[in-house]
């Protein structure tokens, strides 16, 4: 345990850290996201399962804003440097402390080691330490944009993260239900800015079959399956994006845009999944089946 | 002007020229309204995101819009300096039918202003461009343009925050520091600015 600088800048106190002894195929600090920059080119960014990550915060007595750790299919190895509560949320992930099976939350003493499974279904486990990750906000967030580069960049083994002061007594909460992802995405749409560009976009959207390509990130979902047919075919000059909007390029392919969307784009927008929806989103694995229930 | 519906919590606003873009975005910046969470100019559009329930609010604003209305007032202004020793500096010459100086000339002598950012953080659309220097992308995009890369593009120019590839004509270079999301604000350059180029020595 280190006994120079803390991470509040302070000397003489004990700083607060964990370190990342293994990341998994990827690790991101993320919080609420900094959105009202759009207008500067700056996306949303963000948890894409913001109500596991605000749930994770309230276990460990965190406020919902706080930062915390977004996991993509588990592997995680934190190891941690002071006496902390940490909370795991999301789908069901196999969660270790010290090779022990635990469940959420869990109370880690200086040395101890977490270890995240795969979880089970989903993709994004989320984990919260008491204190918050304090690594230093841009533009009002820590969270990690991979489309521009704003904010920590992904983990890397021997990471060691900063912890705010904690605030908060964490709840005692012992059984948690995790994030469960159906087998078919039946996903809500409300059509607009740009369906009168598509031929009968309603009755295409509720024939149209699709499946989640692996190509999928944070900025967006990208569908495999039917092609919708346009019927307004010039250019479109750039416009605003909405987190949730579902653009349609030359291949006639939607993408639903997540966290990290451009704020402009250049084609037609068929409808918008609404929040609600979301979060779900960020946990559909490639090959999830998905539908569209359009309504004008 | 014709509102297009975005979502459960957005308006985009459809108008038919970059000033009537300028007209909608300077009101609702001017209305202040604490609902609005988003506020995106674009080529032809306005995007304005609200909190739940609060585009009713943002729909009193629009119909008070007057597209004809000019705002000066907010803008800010600045200038930045430019080195003109961009790779494209004799194609663009050649093509406005000018010697390179008189690019420079051109360049500097015209006033910009922000119309919309977007492609990257802090990348902002200036127009303003004198017509000669209004010029098509290259035919084959460079894969990457250094950063402070000073460029034009059909009717604007621009300066490049952050290493990406690109398709502008570059005539210049700038040590603006453009973008530094640490910094506030972190963009140098916002919709609505006036900006001047000055060929620095």
């Amino acid at each position: 345990m280190t006994t120079d600088i803390g991470a509040d800048g302070r000397t003489g106190t004990a700083a607060r850290t964990v370190t990342v002894l293994r990341t998994g195929p990827q690790a991101l600090v993320q919080d609420l996201g900094r959105p009202g920059h759009a207008h500067l080119g700056v996306p949303p960014s963000g948890a894409l399962d913001q109500p596991s990550l605000r749930l994770a915060n309230r276990l460990v007595g965190n406020p919902e804003h706080a930062a915390g750790l977004e996991v993509l299919l588990g592997g995680l190895h934190l190891r941690a440097d002071t006496a902390c509560t940490v909370a795991v949320t999301g789908p069901c992930t196999p969660t270790l402390v010290n090779g022990v099976h635990r469940d959420s939350p869990v109370h880690l003493r200086p040395g101890d080691e977490l270890v995240l499974g795969t979880p089970t279904g989903g993709l994004r486990t989320y984990v919260a330490v008491s204190g918050g990750i304090a690594t230093d906000p841009e533009l009002g967030s820590r969270a990690t944009d991979l489309l521009s580069g704003i904010g920590p960049a992904p983990l890397r083994p021997h990471d060691v993260l900063p912890l705010g002061t904690p605030t908060g007594v964490p709840t005692g909460a012992d059984v948690l239900v995790p994030v469960q992802v159906p087998a078919e995405l039946d996903l809500p749409l409300l059509l607009g800015p740009r369906d009168d560009w598509f031929d009968d976009p309603a009755a295409q959207l509720r024939k149209g079959r699709w499946t989640v390509s692996d190509r999928s990130n944070r900025v967006g979902l990208r569908l495999e399956g039917t092609a919708l047919d346009r019927c307004e075919h010039r250019e479109l000059p750039s416009e605003g994006l909405v987190t949730g909007a579902v653009q349609v390029p030359k291949d006639g392919l939607p993408v639903i845009f997540l966290a990290d969307h451009p704020t402009t784009g250049g084609y037609p927008v068929i409808g918008v999944v609404p929040p609600a929806a979301l979060p779900l989103l960020g946990q559909a694995r490639p090959g999830t089946a998905v539908r569209f229930r359009p309504r004008g | 002007m014709r509102l297009r519906r975005c979502g459960t919590d957005a308006v985009l606003v459809e108008v038919d020229s970059l000033g009537e873009v300028e007209a909608v975005r300077a009101a609702v910046h001017a209305a202040a309204l604490p609902e609005v969470v988003e506020l995106v100019p674009a080529a032809r559009t306005v995007l304005i995101g609200a909190r739940p329930g609060g585009l009713a609010a943002v729909r009193r604003v629009l119909d008070t819009v007057d597209l004809s209305h000019r705002v000066e007032s907010e803008s800010r202004e600045v200038t930045i300096p430019v080195v003109y020793d961009g790779p494209d500096l004799e194609l663009v010459a050649e093509t406005a039918g000018v010697g390179p100086d008189e690019v420079v000339r051109l360049h500097t002598g015209a006033t910009y202003s922000v119309a919309f950012c977007g492609f990257a953080p802090g990348f902002a659309y200036l127009v303003g461009l004198p017509e000669a220097l209004q010029q098509p992308r290259l035919d084959s995009p460079r894969t990457k343009v250094p950063a402070g890369s000073v460029g034009v593009a059909g009717e604007y120019t621009a300066a490049y925050p952050r290493a990406t590839p690109g398709g502008w004509r570059l005539i210049g270079r700038t040590d603006a520091p453009l973008f530094d999301p640490r910094r506030d604000p972190a963009a140098l350059l916002q919709p609505g600015d006036r900006v001047r180029f000055e060929a620095a020595a």
